[in-house]
């Protein structure tokens, strides 16, 4: 009647741009939007029963009806009831629950890898083929995307709402996340773990394009160098080439062909190598002693970026001989450690 | 027969002729150290209800202006360190300085001795220690606050609170660590008397659900907090001297913090609900005439609660790369954990079932209560199964959870409790029809301030934001609309509360014709409680006694 046509318009403007459901956007969206109906579900019948055991009780035996109590001990039967169906409905909660979180946060084997670094207060994305991005993402439609992550400094945490995937970004600790986009459109990412004073800034857009939009995308944006190449320049200027050689008289082991093999420690103990277990090993060697090896690697504590470890565990994780490590010895000996151009097909992430 | 039934079971004294007793526990002694250094738990009681109001509504001005900044989208009212500064204040007044404190130490302080036969808790020293204590942590934060405030976040996260924060992070956890030893006291008050000074004949199982449910918080209390000022202290070790423990950089696991914090973080909600729902089984108990159903369910289900409880930590961790099996096993303890609340909220329902109910304010409070800690308690099985943790954890949905449970469950019973013994702490009645209005006005404002935080937790909207994108302001407005009106309706019962002490209708001994021991003595009691100890009897909520005993009392004085 009265209102004014233009908070009219504003009204129904702001009303309409509002957001009620998030978009589903990858391929786990639908599965977490089924046990989330499920869970809604079983709240609404636990509420409706609550309320209408209560307002019948009440109704039925308030004081002017039933002006004197009947008193009742308590019913066995009754009580086990409201145990075990309960107990039944969340006990289906957890598998169904433990079933979703497995799907989530197991990768399948042929994701793509993409480095993420969190910091205050930004998110560093870092592409093996040398693509850097901050705040944003790029990503592929239809194609498995895995997330490797860690802070430089305090807890973050990685979320894609519309993807309904979320993981801690802890400092000292790769965490992995992973996702399949469905449909390419722009979506918000948030650090959802209180990080300081600009925590509501630490926000970006994971953009997904279709396959051929990303392949234009990935040549146009590529800094040129890919992440192992930074890291094979930074194993020749850190001198970590003059022990890792691979040569017989090496006093370190060598790392061609290291990455996803299980290795004897010097203590006995075996382990897998993996991204988590090539940074420790790179700040904290004296604990990863290579069995047959004198534990004589000194420690990058503090010496490397987060960046840094990323380029290197991503060069030790695509060198496949030693080669080039000793090639980049001999110019590194006269202080030229000028990488040459790498073959085609050394940028490929390589899956062991 | 043919007088209509009453639709209410108060039943005052004639007012021409009634008067507060001569001798209570309020006049026998005068003068301000009459009450500061006094040993007597129902004063002590009663300087725990100012201080943990004043505190309530210090924390409720800090949400006042979260909600305010939270009414656009851009981030316009404060600066982003300023709004930091408002949530942690917030988080740690009303959870160390209201929450926990609130039940146990005023009305269980107050009615535990009284409940069981007592004539005072086992150590009233200690007791007044423990409120010194309280203030002492309640001073330290005021003075946090004073001095810049702190940023940290309630739950002093590493590494953030050790190495990237400038504000007075040492000051707020000595306050916490301070106010957490408050609690240690009142909780071994609360056992030793449990154990060692009920009346004769006052066994365990006919002890009120009152004392069950504040016997089970204690239990936890002793065990937990000490746990909580472990972590502070490691957090200001590692803030001043650098030990590393949870420093990745010296080898230390900055996961550890949140190991330490959540074991006894999470013991603690249940410090705070366990209490209230001890109050709950009192009002749902006297307004319908009826025994408790299940009395032994409800009394075990607390301990049970309080057993659990300890087991379920891990849940706030799941995203953060603990071990799958740990996962598994935390979520799986997590379900548990949910039943023993499920049977209460049952058990109270069928209490209702065949009795002789009223409406008085206490029992509006506890359906509200009844309703809320329902999806409170349902929506933490969201967050406690694995998968759909991961898309609700840190967002909006779990602090709707988390207020439901807290503000909806606990805050809702603490006004109910403070309503059903207000008579007989002050000798005085509240007025009825306000006070009503006021439990009424609480649940709109509340459910129209926390039920759009799910959609907002669905939608992604993190916690802690001080500015979101624009398409959640919608509900975000909705939100802060409802806040106002919560805030409403709890300046209500202050204003009328404290009009009530002067100008309330005479109470006499046992306005609500309840069956507990503090309704069979005067209003407001003396200070030694009972003129001759209590030989009981009788069962808890023992109807037909009370009406045995009441009508032998006409007699003898007819």
């Amino acid at each position: 009647m009265g209102i004014s046509p233009v908070l009219w318009q504003f009204l129904v403007k702001w009303l309409h741009n509002s957001a009620l459901f998030p978009a589903e956007a990858s391929t786990i969206a639908p599965y977490t939007d089924a046990l989330y109906f499920f869970l809604i579900a079983m709240t609404v019948v636990g509420m409706f029963l609550v309320v209408v055991l209560v307002f019948v009780f009440s109704l039925k035996y308030r004081r002017e009806k039933s002006p004197v109590a009947t008193q009742v001990e308590g019913s066995t039967l009754l009580e086990a009831t409201w145990t075990i169906i309960p107990l039944a409905i969340f006990l289906v909660t957890f598998v169904w629950g433990a079933l979703l979180y497995f799907r989530i946060y197991d990768p399948p084997a042929n994701a793509m890898n993409i480095y993420v670094v969190g910091k205050q207060w930004m998110w560093k994305a870092e592409h093996p083929g040398g693509q850097h991005e901050i705040n944003a993402l790029h990503v592929p439609a239809g194609r498995p995307v895995q997330l490797t992550m860690i802070s430089q400094d305090v807890f973050h945490s990685f979320s894609i709402p519309d993807f309904r995937v979320k993981r801690e970004v802890i400092p000292g600790r790769y965490t992995t996340v992973w996702f399949q986009a469905t449909t390419p459109g722009s979506y918000h990412i948030f650090c959802t773990q209180y990080c300081g004073t600009q925590h509501s800034m630490m926000i970006g857009e994971v953009t997904v394009l279709t396959p051929e939009d990303y392949d234009k995308w990935t040549k146009q944006s590529t800094s040129g160098m890919s992440l192992a190449q930074n890291g094979e320049r930074l194993f020749a200027s850190m001198g970590c080439n003059a022990c890792h050689s691979g040569t017989a008289a090496a006093r370190g082991p060598s790392l061609a062909g290291v990455y996803g093999s299980r290795l004897t420690l010097a203590n006995g103990g075996q382990v897998l190598v993996n991204d988590a277990y090539l940074r420790d090993a790179i700040l904290n060697p004296s604990q990863h002693v290579t069995a047959g090896f004198a534990p004589i690697m000194p420690t990058y504590q503090g010496q490397i970026s987060e960046d840094g470890l990323i380029d290197l565990v991503e060069f030790i994780k695509n060198m496949q001989s030693n080669y080039r490590v000793q090639q980049t010895q001999m110019t590194g000996e006269t202080d030229q450690a000028a990488p040459t151009t790498p073959g085609e097909g050394t940028t490929e992430t390589v899956k062991p | 027969m043919s007088a209509p039934i009453s639709n209410t079971i108060v039943n005052l004294p004639d007012q021409s002729t009634a008067t507060i007793p001569k001798r209570n526990y309020i006049n026998n002694e005068h003068g301000l150290l009459s009450w500061l250094l006094t040993g007597d738990h129902k004063r002590i009681a009663m300087l725990y209800l100012i201080s943990i109001t004043f505190f309530f509504f210090i924390g409720g001005a800090f949400a006042g202006l979260i909600r305010l900044e939270l009414l656009t989208p851009q981030p316009d009212l404060v600066s982003s360190d300023t709004y930091n500064k408002f949530f942690t204040m917030h988080g740690i007044i009303m959870i160390f300085l209201f929450l926990v404190p609130s039940v146990p130490a005023t009305l269980g302080n107050f009615f535990i001795p009284i409940m069981i036969g007592a004539k005072d808790l086992a150590f009233p020293k200690i007791n007044l220690l423990s409120w010194y204590l309280y203030m002492i942590g309640g001073t330290l934060t005021l003075t946090a606050l004073v001095l810049g405030g702190v940023d940290t976040g309630w739950t002093f996260t590493t590494p953030l609170s050790t190495h990237y924060l400038n504000t007075h992070v040492i000051t707020a956890a000595t306050a916490i660590f301070i106010a957490g030893f408050s609690s240690i006291f009142t909780g071994l008050n609360f056992i030793v008397t449990i154990h060692r000074m009920r009346a004769p004949g006052m066994t365990w199982f006919r002890m009120p659900l009152f004392c069950w449910s504040n016997y089970a918080a204690s239990v936890l209390m002793v065990l937990g907090t000490p746990v909580l000022a472990i972590a502070l202290v490691l957090v200001a070790l590692e803030r001043l001297v650098g030990i590393g423990v949870f420093d990745p950089t010296k080898g230390g696991d900055p996961l550890l913090f949140q190991h330490l914090f959540w074991f006894y973080s999470h013991p603690a909600v249940y410090i705070m609900i366990l209490p209230g729902m001890g109050v709950i089984s009192e009002v749902i108990s006297t307004f319908s005439r009826k025994r408790v159903f299940g009395y032994t369910a409800v009394a075990f289900s607390s301990v049970a609660i309080a057993l659990f409880g300890f087991f379920v930590w891990a849940h706030h961790m799941f995203i953060m790369g603990v071990s799958n099996y740990s996962a598994l096993v935390f979520s799986l303890l997590t379900m548990l954990v949910a039943v023993p609340s499920a049977i209460k909220i049952f058990n109270w329902a069928f209490t209702l079932q065949k009795g002789s109910i009223t409406f008085e304010t206490p029992m509006l409070y506890a359906f509200g209560f009844m309703g809320l800690f329902t999806i409170g308690g349902l929506t933490g099985v969201f967050l406690g199964s694995l998968g759909m943790d991961i898309h609700l954890t840190e967002t909006y949905f779990i602090v709707a959870h988390f207020h439901f449970v807290m503000v909806g469950g606990m805050l809702m019973a603490f006004l109910a409790g403070i309503h059903f013994w207000w008579p007989k702490m002050t000798g005085r009645m509240y007025p009825e029809s306000l006070s009503k209005l006021a439990a009424v006005i609480t649940f709109i404002g509340f459910n129209l301030t926390f039920l759009p935080q799910f959609i907002l937790g669905y939608l992604g909207m993190p916690r802690r934001y001080h500015a979101y994108p624009p398409e959640f302001q919608v509900l975000n407005v909705l939100s802060t609309a409802g806040a106002t009106v919560l805030g409403v309706g709890y300046m209500l019962p202050l204003l009328y509360l404290g009009w009530s002490l002067k100008y309330g209708a005479i109470a006499g001994n046992n306005p609500w014709q309840a069956t507990g021991l503090e309704w069979q003595i005067q209003s407001p009691p003396l200070t030694e409680n009972f003129v001759t100890i209590p030989i009981v009897d009788y069962e808890a909520y023992d109807y037909e006694w009370l009406e045995k005993k009441q009508r032998e009392e006409v007699t003898t004085v007819g």
